[in-house]
C-alpha cells in the first residue's frame, strides 16, 4: 500500500497528468458494478477513517461522497461547518488539526474559499480529497462528467464539448476544461460576457457568446447551473432573459446538425439554464453522471488510499456476496 | 555629541550631482563638509568607508506602524527600529491606526512615541477624512500644526470625487500633498488578486487593472481642478503610468511613488495560493511591471515606497480570500533595489538613491535627502556587493509576512545615522 499513483491528495484536475486521469477512470470501471449488487459493500478500506469537512451546503457531493466510503467500508464522519474561518472563530488548519490529532487517514472537503483544499493539504499528513473549493476545481466532478462522456462515446479524444452558462464562478467549468482538454477533447466555453472569466481563452478553450453557435459546432453541452445570486450582483438583467437568450431548449437543439448529448452537474435550474423537456428528454445523461459520481469517488479513495489500479478488480471482491 | 568622520567612502548625493570618494564630516548633527582631506576634529569617531556607500538616508514616504490599535504586529518603535535597519533615516506613517490618527492630539502621539523610539525619524500623515469615512474633512491646519506632513485615507480611496476636490483645494493653505489609494471600490469589489488569466486559473476575485487607472484619472483632473497637489501612492498598472505621464507633461501638480514589490513580481507571485503574495493594489502583470520600471527609470514615478504593512503570522496562515493585504518592506527594499533594479542595469546606482532619498524629501517637503553642508545628518553607509538572504526571523519588524524569505538580496546597511547619532547598528 505504499506506492502512489495520484501522490497524496486530490485537489484539482489541473495538476494531474492525462495518464492520471485516465488511471482514476480505469479504476472506476470495476467499481460501477459494486453498487449495482444486492450487498452493496466492499471490504477496500475496512478500518480507514474518513472525515468529510463540509464549509458549504451540499447534498448531492456529500451523499455521493459518502456512498463511496460506506460502500468501500470506511469509517466516516460528517462535520458540517458554516461559514469560513473568519466567521468561525477557529481557523481552518486548527479544526484539521485537530481531527488529525483524532488519527484520521482521509479527510473530503467541501469550502467556500478557493485554494482551502491545497491549503489544508500542504498543513496535514492524512490524503485530502478536494470536494469543491470556491470558484476553483471540483475535480470529482469533472472526472465523473468525463467517464459519463466515455461511456457515452466510448472516447474523450476529439470530442467537442461546449461548457454553457456562469463561467465565472464555476469550479465544475475550470475541472472539466482541464480533464477534457488533457485527454485530447475540443473545449468551448459558452455564456455571457460578464460572466466569462478574463483570459478564459489562455487555457486553450474557444469562447462563444450565442447559444446557436454552441450548439452547432458541439458533441456535447455540459449547461452549467445559473444561481439567483448573479442577478442581484448586476452580472445579468434577469433569469427570463438568460433562459430566452442562453437556455439549453428542445427548439434551439433541434436546430443542431446532430443529436448532442446533454450533461449537467446539478442541481439544476428547471427553466433558467435548461429546459425540463431537455433535461428529462433522450439525450440527457444526467443522472448517468450522478451515478458514475459513486463509483470515480470509490475509485480515488482507493487510490489515494494506495490501492493499486491494476488490483481494482480482485478488490471489489466477488461479484454478489458480502465481503465482511 | 561626538564628531564623525567617515572616511574614504564613496559618497553619492543625488541632491548636488556628487558620486564620488571623500570624506565626510558630521558636527552637532549636522553634515560640516564633504570633501577629500578634510581632518577629523577632536574626539571624533572615524568610520573608514572605503568600499562602501555613503549617501543621503532613504526616505519612505508611505509606510503603516499600527500603532495604536495593532502594536502586537508593530509600533512606532519597532517600525522605526526596521527602518533604520533597512537604511532608511524617516518614514512617513499612514493614519489608518486605530483609533485613526484624524486629529492633532493622534499626530502628537506619534511624534512622541518616535521620539521615544530613537531610531529613524517618523513623520505622521493625517487623515484626509474624520475616521477614514469618506465624509467630512479632518482638521488638516491642526494635523500640520503637530507635526503631519501630508494627508491620506490610505487603504481607502477617497470614493466622494467632492470630498476629494475640497481635500486638494483646502490643502493648498498647508502646501501639504493629498496622497491616495486609487482603487474604484465598485469595480474591487471583494477581489483578492490581479484579475486576469491568473486569477481566472485559480479561482479567485479579481481587481480589474481599470480599478486603479479610473480613480487616477479622476484625481488628476480634481488637481487641474483645485490646483493642489495630488500624490498617488503605491501605483501599479500601464494605464497609470500613461495617466501620470500625459498630466506631468501639462505641468500639474502631481507626484507618484511605486513599491519594490510591485517593481519585481508579478499576479503569478499567487500561485499556490501564497497569502504573502496577496497586497492591495494587487501584483500585476508583466508588461505593468515593465511600464513601473520604466516610469520610474523615466522620472514619471518620483518615488519609491514601500507600503510597510505589517500582518501578524495567524492572519496570513489562512485562506486566500481571508487573509489580510499587504507585506513588511523597510527591511528589504535597499536589497531589492540595488538588486533588481541597479543590478539589471535599469536605473545608476545614484537614480536609486535619488529615488529613496531626494525625490521622497523633495515630494513631501521634508528635511533630509541631501548632504549638503548644514543640512541634519541623516545618512546610510552600505556594502553594495555584499550579498544575503532574506530571513524574516532577524527582521527587526514585529513581523514577517514577506513574499521574499529566503531570496539573496546585494547590499547590506552597514550604518544608519540620525542626526549625527547612529541609529543602527546599535
Amino acid at each position: 500500500m505504499s506506492e502512489r499513483f495520484l501522490g497524496k491528495d486530490l485537489l484539482g484536475l489541473e495538476p494531474l497528468t492525462a495518464d492520471q486521469i485516465r488511471l482514476i477512470l480505469d479504476t472506476a470501471e470495476p467499481f460501477k458494478e459494486v453498487s449495482e449488487r444486492a450487498i452493496k459493500k466492499v471490504p477496500t478500506l475496512r478500518g480507514q477513517t474518513i472525515v468529510n469537512l463540509f464549509f458549504e451546503a451540499s447534498t448531492r457531493t456529500r451523499i455521493s461522497f459518502e456512498f463511496a466510503e460506506k460502500r468501500l467500508s470506511a469509517d466516516t464522519v460528517n462535520v458540517a461547518a458554516s461559514g469560513s474561518s473568519v466567521e468561525k472563530g477557529e481557523t481552518l488548519v486548527d479544526t484539521a488539526r485537530n481531527l488529525e490529532a483524532m488519527r484520521i487517514d482521509m479527510v473530503v472537503i467541501r469550502h467556500p474559499s478557493s485554494g482551502a483544499a491545497q491549503f489544508l493539504a500542504e498543513r496535514i499528513r492524512s490524503n485530502v480529497i478536494n470536494a469543491g473549493d470556491g470558484t476553483h476545481e471540483h475535480p470529482t466532478q469533472g472526472l465523473l462528467d468525463l467517464l459519463t462522456l466515455r461511456d457515452r462515446f466510448g472516447r474523450i479524444e476529439g470530442l467537442k464539448v461546449c461548457i454553457c452558462g456562469d463561467i465565472l464562478h464555476s469550479r465544475v467549468a475550470r475541472s472539466n476544461i482541464w480533464g477534457l482538454l488533457k485527454l485530447g477533447a475540443e473545449v468551448a466555453v459558452c455564456g455571457p460576457a460578464s460572466l466569462m472569466p478574463l483570459g478564459i481563452e489562455q487555457l486553450g478553450v474557444t469562447v462563444f457568446h450565442r447559444i446557436e453557435d454552441a450548439i452547432q459546432w458541439a458533441d456535447a453541452l455540459n449547461v452549467l447551473r445559473l444561481q439567483l445570486e448573479r442577478m442581484h450582483a448586476g452580472f445579468i438583467p434577469s433569469l427570463r432573459e438568460y433562459n430566452r437568450v442562453f437556455g439549453v431548449t428542445v427548439e434551439r437543439l433541434e436546430r443542431a446538425p446532430k443529436d448532442l448529448v446533454i450533461l449537467h452537474p446539478g442541481p439544476m435550474n428547471r427553466g433558467v439554464e435548461i429546459d425540463s423537456r431537455v433535461a428529462d428528454g433522450p439525450h440527457s445523461v444526467i443522472l448517468h453522471q450522478v451515478t458514475n459520481g459513486v463509483a470515480v469517488r470509490m475509485a480515488v479513495l482507493y487510490l489515494l488510499a494506495g490501492g493499486r489500479p491494476e488490483m481494482a478488480e480482485a478488490a471489489k471482491g466477488p461479484g454478489g456476496e458480502a465481503n465482511e | 555629541m561626538r564628531p564623525l568622520v567617515f572616511t574614504g567612502g564613496r559618497v553619492i548625493d543625488p541632491s548636488q550631482g556628487l558620486d564620488t570618494v571623500a570624506d565626510v564630516v558630521v558636527i552637532e548633527g549636522r553634515i560640516a563638509g564633504v570633501g577629500r582631506g578634510l581632518g577629523a576634529p577632536d574626539g571624533a569617531e572615524i568610520v573608514d568607508a572605503r568600499g562602501a556607500v555613503l549617501a543621503p538616508g532613504l526616505i519612505d514616504l508611505h509606510v503603516h506602524l499600527r500603532e495604536p490599535g495593532r502594536e502586537d504586529v508593530e509600533t512606532v518603535a519597532t517600525g522605526a527600529r526596521a527602518a533604520a535597519a533597512g537604511g532608511f533615516t524617516a518614514v512617513c506613517a499612514m493614519p489608518n491606526t486605530d483609533p485613526v490618527t484624524d486629529n492633532q492630539a493622534a499626530v502628537g502621539f506619534i511624534v512622541k512615541q518616535a521620539a521615544a523610539a530613537g531610531a529613524a525619524r517618523v513623520y505622521p500623515i493625517g487623515a484626509i477624512s474624520l475616521g477614514q469615512q469618506g465624509k467630512q474633512l479632518a482638521e488638516f491646519g491642526e494635523l500640520v500644526g503637530a507635526g503631519a506632513v501630508a494627508v491620506s485615507d490610505d487603504g481607502k480611496p477617497v470614493v466622494s470625487s467632492h470630498l476629494m476636490r475640497m481635500a486638494l483645494a483646502y490643502a493648498r493653505t498647508f502646501d501639504i500633498p493629498v496622497a491616495d489609494h486609487c482603487e474604484d471600490p465598485t469595480l474591487a469589489a471583494n477581489g483578492v488578486m490581479h484579475e486576469g488569466v491568473v486569477s481566472t486559473r485559480l479561482g479567485l476575485r479579481g481587481i480589474p487593472a481599470a480599478a486603479e487607472a479610473i480613480m487616477v484619472a479622476r484625481d488628476l483632473m480634481l488637481a487641474e481642478l483645485t490646483g493642489g497637489h495630488i500624490h498617488l501612492c503605491h501605483i501599479s498598472t500601464r494605464q497609470s503610468v500613461e495617466l501620470i505621464r500625459r498630466a506631468k507633461d501639462r505641468g500639474l501638480r502631481v507626484s507618484a511613488e511605486v513599491t519594490p514589490h510591485h517593481l519585481t513580481l508579478t499576479h503569478e507571485a499567487c500561485e499556490g495560493y501564497n497569502t504573502n503574495a496577496k497586497m492591495n493594489p494587487p501584483l500585476r502583470e508583466p508588461e505593468d511591471v515593465e511600464a513601473l520600471r520604466q516610469a520610474l527609470k523615466e522620472g514619471v514615478i518620483d518615488v519609491i515606497a514601500t507600503d510597510h504593512a505589517p500582518h501578524h503570522y495567524d492572519a496570513k496562515e489562512r485562506e486566500f480570500d481571508d487573509a489580510p493585504f499587504g507585506i513588511v518592506g523597510l527591511e528589504t527594499a535597499l536589497g531589492l533595489g540595488l538588486s533588481e533594479l541597479v543590478g539589471t542595469g535599469l536605473l545608476s546606482l545614484p537614480e536609486l538613491i535619488e529615488r529613496m532619498s531626494t525625490a521622497p524629501a523633495r515630494v513631501f517637503h521634508l528635511p533630509g535627502g541631501t548632504l549638503r553642508p548644514g543640512s541634519p545628518a541623516d545618512l546610510v553607509l552600505f556594502d553594495p556587493g555584499t550579498r544575503w538572504q532574506v530571513d524574516p526571523s532577524r527582521f527587526f519588524s514585529k513581523s514577517r509576512n514577506t513574499p521574499f524569505a529566503g531570496r539573496e538580496l546585494a547590499g547590506r546597511v552597514m550604518r544608519t545615522v540620525v542626526g549625527g547619532c547612529t541609529v543602527y547598528p546599535v
